[in-house]
C-alpha cells in the first residue's frame, strides 16, 4: 500500500519519465518470454502435433485451430480404461507423493519447531547443519543411499547383527518403500527451512499469553502455534510437492524398476524416445496444469489475507 | 511435581510448570532433532570416507588410501579422462552461469521493483512460475527447442548455460527485491535532489547497497548450478559435456568404483567452500546491520 502511494507521489512530482526502469527489466523479462514461456508453447505445440511417420521426428502445429488431437487422446486412452498402463503410474505418483509429503511433514515440524524455540545458543550451528544438506548435491546424497543399501551394505549388515534372522532384503530393487524414502530424504530439507522461518515468526509473547490464560501445552499448540504456522505449513509442502511430482532420478536410482515409476519416469522414458515426443509432452502439461492450480490458488489466498490484515 | 505442590501455590505452579516445561519439551524434540541430523547427515559422510577406501569396494573398508583421488593410474579422479573432464566442466558451467545470470537478475530485481504496468506484472508471473515450477518442465521444454527446431540453442556448453540461466534467473530478482524493499526509496531520492541523475543514483547509491544481496546470489547460484542435474542432462550434447551430477548418475548403479564417492566429494568440498567463504564475506558486508537482518535465512533460498 505505502509503496503505490509513494510511485504515485513521484509521478506528480513531474520527474523525468523513468524510461530507466523498462530497460532494466526489459533483458531479463525478454529472456524469460524467448527461453521459459515460448519453449511451454514449443511442448503444446509438439503435443498437438503430429509425427513424422518415417523419421519418427515430431512436427509441431503451431495454430491451436489445426491442433491434432491423436497424440493426445492416444495418452488419455491409456490413462483410463482397459490398457490403461499410464493410469497406475499416475496413481503411484500421487500415493508417493502424498505419503512422502506427509513423513517429511511429520519429520521437519519437530525439527523446525526446536530449532526456532527451544536451540537457544546453539541455534547458530544447528541452523547451519540443516542447510548442510542444501549444499551437497542431491545425487551425492542418492549415491550415499545407493552404498548404504547394497546387498551387502551397512542397512543390511546392521539389521542382520542386531537381529534374529539373517537378512539379505535387495533394497534397491523395486521396494516402494525405499523409494518413498529416499524422496523424504531429498526433500526434507526444503521443508524444514521455510517451516523455520514461519515458527520463528510467532511471538514468544503469544504463546505466554496463551498459558496466561489457562491453556496447557497441548491447547496451547492446536489452538495458537499450529494455526499461526499453518500458511509455513502450506508453503512448505508446496515447496516439496512440486518438485517431487517432477523427480525421476530418485526413482532411476533407488528402484529402477517399472513397478515403482512415476510421472517424472513417464516423462524421462518417453522423451528420448523417437516417435514418443509427443507423450513426453502430454505429462510434461499434466505437471504444469498440476503445479500452477495450487499456486494460483495459494497466491489468491494470500492477497485475500492482504487485504483483510489492510 | 508432587513434592512442589505442597509449596504455596502462587510461586509454585508457576515456577514448576515454567521449569517442567523447559526441561521436558526440548528433552523429546532435542532426541528428535539430533537424530534428523544423524540421518541427514550421516550416509554422506561414510560416502565421503569410502571415497579413501584402500580396496575397490564401497561398503567394506579396507584401510585408508588416496587412491581414489590419485594414485590408481587409471581410475583415479586425476587420471580418469572422463571423471576430471566432469569437475572441470562443471565448474565451467557454474562460473558461465552465474557470470551471466547475475548482472541479468539485479537489473531485472531493479527495474521490476520500480517499473508499473501490464508487462512488469506479467514478467513477475513469469519469474515467480519459473522459480517454483518444477525443473522438468523446463529441461524438457528446452529440450524439445534444441532438437526439433532450428534455433541458436544447440545441446552442448552454451545450451546448458541458457537453460540453467532461465531456470536460476528468479535466485537474484527474488533476493535483490527483497532487499530493495528493506532498504526503500529515500536514499536515493535524497541523491535525485542532490542532483545526480537516476542512472547516477542506481549506481551510487542503490547499487552499493545492495552488494550483499547481489553477494548472496551469486553464491547461491553458483552452489546451485554446480549441483544441478535435470537441465544439464537433458541438453548435454555428449560424454564430454556431461557434469558431475550425471555422471554419477549414469554409473551409480553400474558397479562404479570409490572414484565416484571421490569426484562426488570433491564436489561437495567445493560447494560447501563456496558457501561459507560465501557466508562470511556476507557477515563482513553487513557488519553493523541489525542481527535479524543478516541471518542465515538469505542463504537458504526462502527468502
Amino acid at each position: 500500500m505505502a509503496d503505490r502511494r509513494h510511485g504515485r507521489l513521484t509521478r506528480s512530482n513531474g520527474r523525468a519519465p523513468r524510461l530507466i526502469w523498462p530497460a532494466l527489466a526489459l533483458p531479463g523479462t525478454v529472456w524469460l518470454v524467448v527461453l521459459f514461456l515460448a519453449p511451454m508453447y514449443v511442448v503444446v505445440a509438439i503435443l498437438f502435433g503430429t509425427v513424422d511417420p518415417i523419421l519418427r521426428q515430431p512436427v509441431p502445429i503451431w495454430n491451436p485451430v489445426d491442433w491434432d488431437l491423436g497424440q493426445f487422446r492416444y495418452v488419455l486412452d491409456h490413462i483410463i480404461g482397459p490398457d490403461g498402463f499410464f493410469g497406475p503410474a499416475l496413481v503411484r505418483t500421487a500415493v508417493y507423493v502424498l505419503v512422502a509429503s506427509a513423513l517429511c511433514l511429520l519429520i521437519a515440524y519437530p525439527v523446525a519447531y526446536y530449532t526456532a524455540r527451544g536451540a537457544g545458543r546453539h541455534r547458530g550451528l544447528l541452523l547451519a547443519l540443516l542447510i548442510a544438506p542444501f549444499w551437497i548435491s542431491y545425487m551425492m546424497r542418492m549415491l550415499a543411499w545407493i552404498n548404504l543399501l547394497q546387498n551387502d551394505g551397512l542397512v543390511n549388515r546392521a539389521l542382520s547383527f542386531g537381529g534374529v534372522f539373517d537378512i539379505h532384503v535387495n533394497w534397491l530393487s523395486g521396494h516402494a518403500s525405499t523409494v518413498v524414502l529416499g524422496l523424504v530424504y531429498g526433500y526434507v530439507p526444503y521443508m524444514i527451512l521455510p517451516l523455520f522461518a514461519g515458527l520463528d515468526r510467532i511471538p514468544a509473547a503469544t504463546l505466554e499469553a496463551a498459558r496466561d490464560l489457562g491453556a496447557n501445552r497441548f491447547e496451547t499448540f492446536r489452538r495458537v502455534t499450529w494455526p499461526l504456522s499453518r500458511p509455513a505449513v502450506v508453503v512448505s509442502l508446496l515447496l516439496t510437492c512440486l518438485p517431487m511430482l517432477g523427480d525421476y532420478f530418485t526413482n532411476d536410482l533407488l528402484s529402477a524398476a517399472p513397478q515403482t515409476s512415476m510421472v517424472g519416469n513417464l516423462i524421462n522414458n518417453s522423451v528420448l524416445t523417437p516417435g514418443q515426443t509427443g507423450q513426453a509432452g502430454a505429462f510434461v502439461l499434466l505437471v504444469l496444469l498440476i503445479s500452477v492450480v495450487p499456486m494460483i490458488l495459494y497466491v489468491r489466498s494470500n492477497r485475500l489475507g492482504d487485504e483483510v490484515r489492510s | 511435581m508432587t513434592v512442589l505442590d505442597t509449596r504455596p501455590k502462587a510461586a509454585v505452579s508457576r515456577d514448576g510448570r515454567e521449569t517442567t516445561r523447559r526441561r521436558r519439551r526440548p528433552s523429546v524434540l532435542l532426541v528428535v532433532t539430533l537424530l534428523y541430523l544423524l540421518w541427514s547427515l550421516l550416509p554422506v559422510l561414510i560416502a565421503v570416507l569410502f571415497s579413501f577406501n584402500a580396496g575397490k569396494s564401497r561398503t567394506v573398508w579396507q584401510g585408508f588410501s588416496t587412491r581414489w583421488y590419485y594414485g590408481d593410474p587409471l581410475r583415479s579422479v586425476w587420471h580418469d579422462p572422463s571423471l576430471h573432464t566432469a569437475v572441470v566442466h562443471t565448474f565451467r558451467l557454474g562460473l558461465l552461469t552465474t557470470l551471466i545470470t547475475i548482472p541479468l537478475g539485479v537489473a531485472m530485481a531493479l527495474g521490476l521493483d520500480r517499473w508499473r504496468g501490464r508487462i512488469p506484472a506479467g514478467a513477475n508471473v513469469a519469474v515467480l512460475l519459473s522459480f517454483v515450477l518444477p525443473e522438468i518442465l523446463l529441461a524438457v521444454a528446452l529440450l524439445f527447442v534444441a532438437t526439433t527446431l532450428h534455433t541458436p540453442l544447440h545441446l552442448g556448453l552454451w545450451g546448458q548455460v541458457l537453460g540453467l540461466v532461465t531456470y536460476q534467473l528468479s535466485y537474484p530478482v527474488v533476493i535483490v527485491r527483497s532487499r530493495l524493499l528493506t532498504i526503500g526509496k529515500h536514499y536515493e531520492e535524497a541523491a535525485i535532489d542532490l542532483g545526480a541523475s537516476a542512472w547516477g543514483a542506481i549506481r551510487r547509491v542503490l547499487l552499493p547497497m545492495l552488494v550483499p544481496a547481489i553477494f548472496a546470489s551469486t553464491v547461491l547460484v553458483f552452489a546451485d548450478v554446480i549441483d544441478d542435474f535435470v537441465i544439464v542432462r537433458y541438453l548435454s550434447g555428449d560424454a564430454s559435456t556431461e557434469p558431475v551430477s550425471v555422471k554419477i548418475y549414469n554409473s551409480a548403479r553400474a558397479a562404479p568404483t570409490p572414484a565416484l564417492n571421490a569426484v562426488a566429494s570433491i564436489l561437495l568440498v567445493g560447494s560447501l567452500l563456496v558457501v561459507v567463504l560465501g557466508f562470511l564475506a556476507y557477515r563482513f558486508f553487513t557488519r553493523g546491520e541489525r542481527a535479524d537482518a543478516r541471518g542465515l535465512d538469505v542463504f537458504t533460498g526462502e527468502v
